[in-house]
């Protein structure tokens, strides 16, 4: 991983950027000047839950919970967060 | 994740719009050499839709799944119900931008834009140089732009610039960006110069050459390593200089959908140039029905109305055959690969234009700027230098 994602650390959607759900597209989008980015499943339910509140440890722990089920999902959120913020969607409150 | 980025897509027949181009208005103060509006856009200027109509068409457009919102013209600050239209796009759930020249742009104006939620403002700006951005826009208009940039960063607004690219600012890119940087910019398109409507006319005049483009691709990407994720450059580069043609509007009735200062619904900006074809009206039976029934929208979805060769091609899910217009304005086959394409058999019709551009005697012939009185002229049936580029070699 290339920027380092720490479980304290605390995320905020960027600057000019819109989070939503989009009804007629039935998932999670990210809104920008000039761009859209449609988010599946997960990548939606992981930044739906970004607020510049809760920290990175606090959604793992959440989504751990929502979704007993699923296994070794810490790995991917943090991915997640990976990608986000090495696009820029993502900016670091703390 | 399919990401839209300036009409680059991962995935497409994706059978909703996704983004809705107001064009609100024909009239503008400016008289760009490169307006790709349509020439005979005067015809257009008398008979715009009302408030109450754009705002239906916003409503409709957006149960059918339309999110990005541009709202552009012409100049749309010479409607006076700009404020309205946007609160009302922000409410819908809108992202919206409006696309301006920064002409009419107030303090009072802004603010109203902010408070109606207006989510972006992207200025088109021309050159570093007063001179030229004032000779290319045929007006006086530059020291206006820099108080317009100021105004629009301080309401908090991400800025956007659009600076279209064509023979006389290309050398000037790396200073074109300074600028944007110094501005304050957080996206800066370089579009260069497509050729359709005005721009079309001036096409040798505009054209750069092969080297002028490295260069200034050189110099964006040397811009881009020095400046880094802090202000996004775009690059469009010029079809003419390549090999395949682009994706007109990622795929006719994909996910674009125009709605013109008069109503008529497009796909692509220039459609209207393509013969035979009638554009529905919002008037008339909806976007609705535009967008999935109208003969128009479906005349050259996705890949049925391909012939050779296109239709065997193993490439035609990149390009879907590349821009109906730009093939019936060159070769007057609206249903042939793009002449951008090395497989087209309309191939010459571009290094024809690209050796034309070299030519002194063409370079220098007079610049027809976008103005009323010129585009009469169009209406008229002045059409000589519109029907030289129809001509079939
Ligand atoms: S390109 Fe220039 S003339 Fe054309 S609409 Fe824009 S500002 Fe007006
Ligand atoms: S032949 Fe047609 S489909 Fe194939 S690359 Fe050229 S334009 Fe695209």
């Amino acid at each position: 991983m290339e920027n380092n994602i720490q479980h304290s650390d605390i995320y905020a959607i960027a600057l000019h950027h819109r989070f939503q759900w989009e009804e007629a597209q039935q998932s999670y989008v990210i809104l920008f000047p000039e761009g859209m980015i449609k988010l599946h499943g997960g990548a939606g339910e992981i930044l739906k839950r970004v607020d510049g509140k809760t920290s990175v440890g606090e959604i793992v722990a959440d989504l751990k919970n929502t979704f007993p089920d699923a296994e070794d999902i810490e790995s991917d959120i943090l991915g997640m967060f990976d990608i986000a913020v090495g696009k820029a969607w993502l900016r670091k409150v703390n | 994740m399919a990401q839209l980025n300036n009409g680059v897509a991962a995935s497409v027949t994706q059978k909703q719009p996704l983004w809705l181009l107001a064009e609100v208005t024909y009239r503008c103060p400016l008289h760009c050499a490169f307006c790709y509006n349509p020439t005979d856009y005067d015809k257009h200027t008398k008979n715009e839709l009302s408030t109450e109509q754009w705002i239906a068409a916003l409503r409709d457009a957006r149960k059918m799944g339309a999110i990005q919102l541009g709202i552009s013209g012409g100049e749309p600050l010479l409607r006076d119900d700009i404020e309205e239209i946007v609160a009302e796009a922000h409410k819908l759930g809108y992202y919206s931008n409006l696309i301006t020249s920064g002409v009419g742009l107030t303090e009072k104006r802004i603010q109203a834009f902010k408070e109606g939620g207006l989510d972006h403002i992207q200025l088109s700006m021309h050159d570093v140089t007063e001179d030229i951005s004032n000779f290319i826009t045929n007006t006086r208009t530059f020291e206006l732009k820099k108080k317009v940039a100021a105004m629009i960063k301080s309401h908090g607004y991400p800025m956007v610039l659009n600076v279209v690219i064509h023979r006389y600012n290309i050398d000037q890119v790396g200073k074109i960006l300074e600028m944007a940087e110094a501005l304050g910019a957080d996206y800066v398109e370089l579009a260069n110069t497509q050729y359709y409507g005005w721009s079309l006319v001036n096409r040798d005049q505009l054209m750069p050459t092969r080297e002028q483009l490295n260069r200034a691709e050189a110099a964006t990407n040397a811009f881009r390593e020095r400046v880094g994720n802090k202000m996004k450059v775009f690059f469009v580069v010029p079809d003419y200089f390549s090999d395949r043609p682009k994706k007109c509007m990622n795929g006719w009735g994909e996910v674009f959908m125009i709605v013109t200062a008069n109503g008529d619904v497009l796909p692509c900006h220039s459609a209207r140039v393509l013969p035979g074809l009638e554009f529905p009206n919002v008037k008339e039976n909806g976007l609705e029905w535009a967008w999935r029934e109208s003969p128009a929208f479906n005349k050259y979805r996705g890949m049925e109305w391909m012939k050779e060769p296109c239709r065997s091609c193993d490439e035609k899910e990149n390009d879907l055959g590349g821009c109906r217009c730009q093939s019936y304005l060159l070769s007057g086959d609206a249903e042939m690969a793009d002449p951008v394409c090395t497989k087209s058999p309309n191939r010459q019709l571009i290094d024809e234009a690209l050796a034309n551009s070299q030519k002194p005697f063409l370079r220098e012939q007079p610049i027809i700027f976008r103005t009323d009185k010129n585009s009469k002229k169009y209406v008229e049936g002045d059409k000589e230098r519109i029907e030289q580029f129809h001509a079939l070699p």
